[in-house]
């Protein structure tokens, strides 16, 4: 190929490949620590807790207009 | 909206019923070891065939069930919805019974491909990719119905365990069936090998790890009653854990004609699988901080500490034995079955457990199961059984790698390889009573959860309302 300085090989490809990923996964690290996503983790974190704490009023509880948190 | 927790009932009910049998199996085969005469010369009786039956029937039927079950019943709590089709998890259920049926009657048989933890022949190959297909609708269809808007963590990690064994299981048993009980492996010599080690460690990295993880990110928080300890950081060791895992399986064939870049490739992804491990590790322990009180009085919560310590303990000791000169003495001893029940019985079966008797109560509205001392004795029982066992057979395999390795002057070999099997033969039957005291446990698992949910009619739980925060778009 004339003009071109740079051979492009699979070793470039994978060498991009490669910075794409340690790019990406620093963007997590910064992604997940950001002040925005703290109440919405911290809301998705109680989603295991709310069946037997209670916090979040069932159908029960809806139809008959009494706070029937749960009875266990 | 009500939950289908019928089929989650089911699961569960298997679950301690594989769990007991493939124990059995286990503890037969140590005896054999310990004693050779226990076959009594029968084919089907022999350690050949029941090995296979036993690391199936614990993985696939005991540790399957579980994951399945348990999956099922978080995937429905934490998206507030019932699974898409009743009929569609009636077949998962019964479809993945009849696997384990097939595998349980063709391993003693003697039908098998060879294939470590893939030993089970094509016609049933294919019955599990059809049923683990549906599993996987039946799973990623409840998740695009959820009424909240976040995807739980626990739905992530069954998600990678789920989609990851689909992709393994069918890429590892491609083969060319020459008749119904016989095939052959697309792939011949170093291939052959590098892709049944592919398969056979991310088995080890999304069935025993990331799926049981997934029961982890739910049932500890819910025992605990406090959320997990950084969701924050479950986000992150989630990608790397699952991004690392795939690379590690050429740490099973050091020193063998895989070419040797590729060994150490292994080893150092092998390495850095420390930290994403102990990152699950560590938010699963800290979860309790501020309750650690709560350790005293609930047994529950002390196998599924005791199940994460286990846990952090042998994700330390792969790495190690992945480093080539370590893996040179700990390779084809028994140190590496010391390490394989570390994480299968101590991190796999105690979180399973730990997970089923925060489960079985709220199958019929209670929280506690029918009994706590029996959870206490059978707590017990695993704990010791569990540190019996890795003991003997840390002390065997360390005894064996420096037996086979040692030289006289004139370069002839020490001990003979007879020598090694005599001088191991006390630890196998100190292993077998591990095993034992831990298979007694099961037994108190089997009464307790017979009492709990005999003691009362199960009742449709009703699912939760999506929370404001929570609108689906």
């Amino acid at each position: 190929m004339q003009g071109v300085d740079v051979d492009m090989d699979v070793n470039i490809f994978r060498g991009v490949i490669l910075i794409i990923l340690m790019i990406g996964f620093a963007g997590l690290w910064v992604w997940a620590w950001s002040g925005k996503r703290k109440s919405a983790f911290h809301e998705a974190s109680m989603l295991p807790l709310e069946e037997d704490l209670g916090e979040i009023p069932n159908d029960e509880a809806r139809m008959t207009g009494k706070d029937v948190h749960h009875v266990n | 909206m009500t939950y289908n927790d019928k089929v989650v009932r089911q699961f569960v009910v298997v679950t301690v019923l594989w769990g007991i049998v493939g124990m059995l199996v286990g503890v037969i085969i140590a005896a054999q070891l310990w004693m050779p005469q226990l076959n009594f010369d029968i084919p089907w009786l022999s350690y050949g065939r029941l090995r296979p039956l036993h690391t199936n029937a614990v993985i696939f039927a005991f540790g399957g069930s579980g994951l399945i079950g348990t999956s099922l019943y978080v995937v429905q709590r934490t998206c507030h919805v019932r699974l898409i089709s009743d009929k569609l998890a009636s077949f998962v259920f019964w479809g993945w019974q009849l696997v384990i049926v097939a595998a349980a009657v063709s391993l003693p048989l003697g039908y098998t491909q060879g294939k470590e933890y893939a030993e089970l022949e094509w016609p049933i190959d294919i019955l599990i990719t059809v049923v683990w297909v549906a599993y996987a609708v039946l799973f990623f269809g409840t998740v695009a119905k959820r009424r909240v808007s976040h995807i739980y963590v626990a739905n992530w990690f069954y998600g990678a365990f789920i989609l990851t064994i689909a992709l393994l299981h069918i890429v590892n048993n491609l083969a060319l069936p020459v008749e119904l009980g016989k095939s052959y492996p697309i792939y011949t010599g170093a291939v052959d090998a590098m892709v049944q080690w592919w398969y056979g460690h991310n088995a080890v990295g999304f069935f025993l790890t990331a799926g049981f993880l997934g029961m982890m990110y739910y049932f500890v928080p819910k025992q605990a009653e406090g959320p997990v300890y950084s969701y924050r950081l479950s986000i992150v060791h989630f990608w790397a854990l699952i991004a690392i895992y795939m690379w590690a399986g050429p740490h099973h064939l050091h020193y063998t004609a895989l070419p040797n870049w590729l060994q150490s490739l292994g080893m150092v992804f092998s390495l850095i699988l420390l930290a994403p491990s102990w990152g699950g590790m560590i938010n699963g322990i800290m979860t309790l901080s501020g309750a650690w009180h709560k350790l005293r009085t609930d047994p529950v919560l002390k196998f599924m500490i005791v199940a994460l310590s286990f846990y952090g303990m042998s994700t330390f000791e792969g790495p190690m034995m992945s480093i080539k000169t370590v893996n040179a003495l700990s390779h084809y001893t028994d140190w590496t079955i010391g390490h394989v029940h570390s994480g299968a019985l101590g991190w796999v079966a105690m979180m399973t457990i730990g997970s089923l008797y925060c489960l079985i109560p709220r199958l019929i509205g209670e929280k506690k199961m029918y009994s706590i001392k029996a959870v206490d004795i059978h707590f017990w029982t695993s704990t010791i059984g569990v540190v019996v066992y890795i003991a003997s057979m840390w002390i065997a395999g360390v005894m064996q790698g420096l037996m086979w390795r040692a030289f006289n002057e004139d370069g002839t070999l020490t001990y003979s390889f007879v020598e090694s099997l005599v001088a191991t033969n006390p630890y196998y039957l100190i292993r077998l009573l591990g095993g034992l005291l831990f298979l007694s446990g099961m037994f108190f698992f089997a009464w307790n959860t017979w009492k709990t949910l005999s003691s009362k009619e199960m009742k449709p739980i009703t699912a939760s309302e999506p929370a404001d925060w929570g609108e689906h778009a």
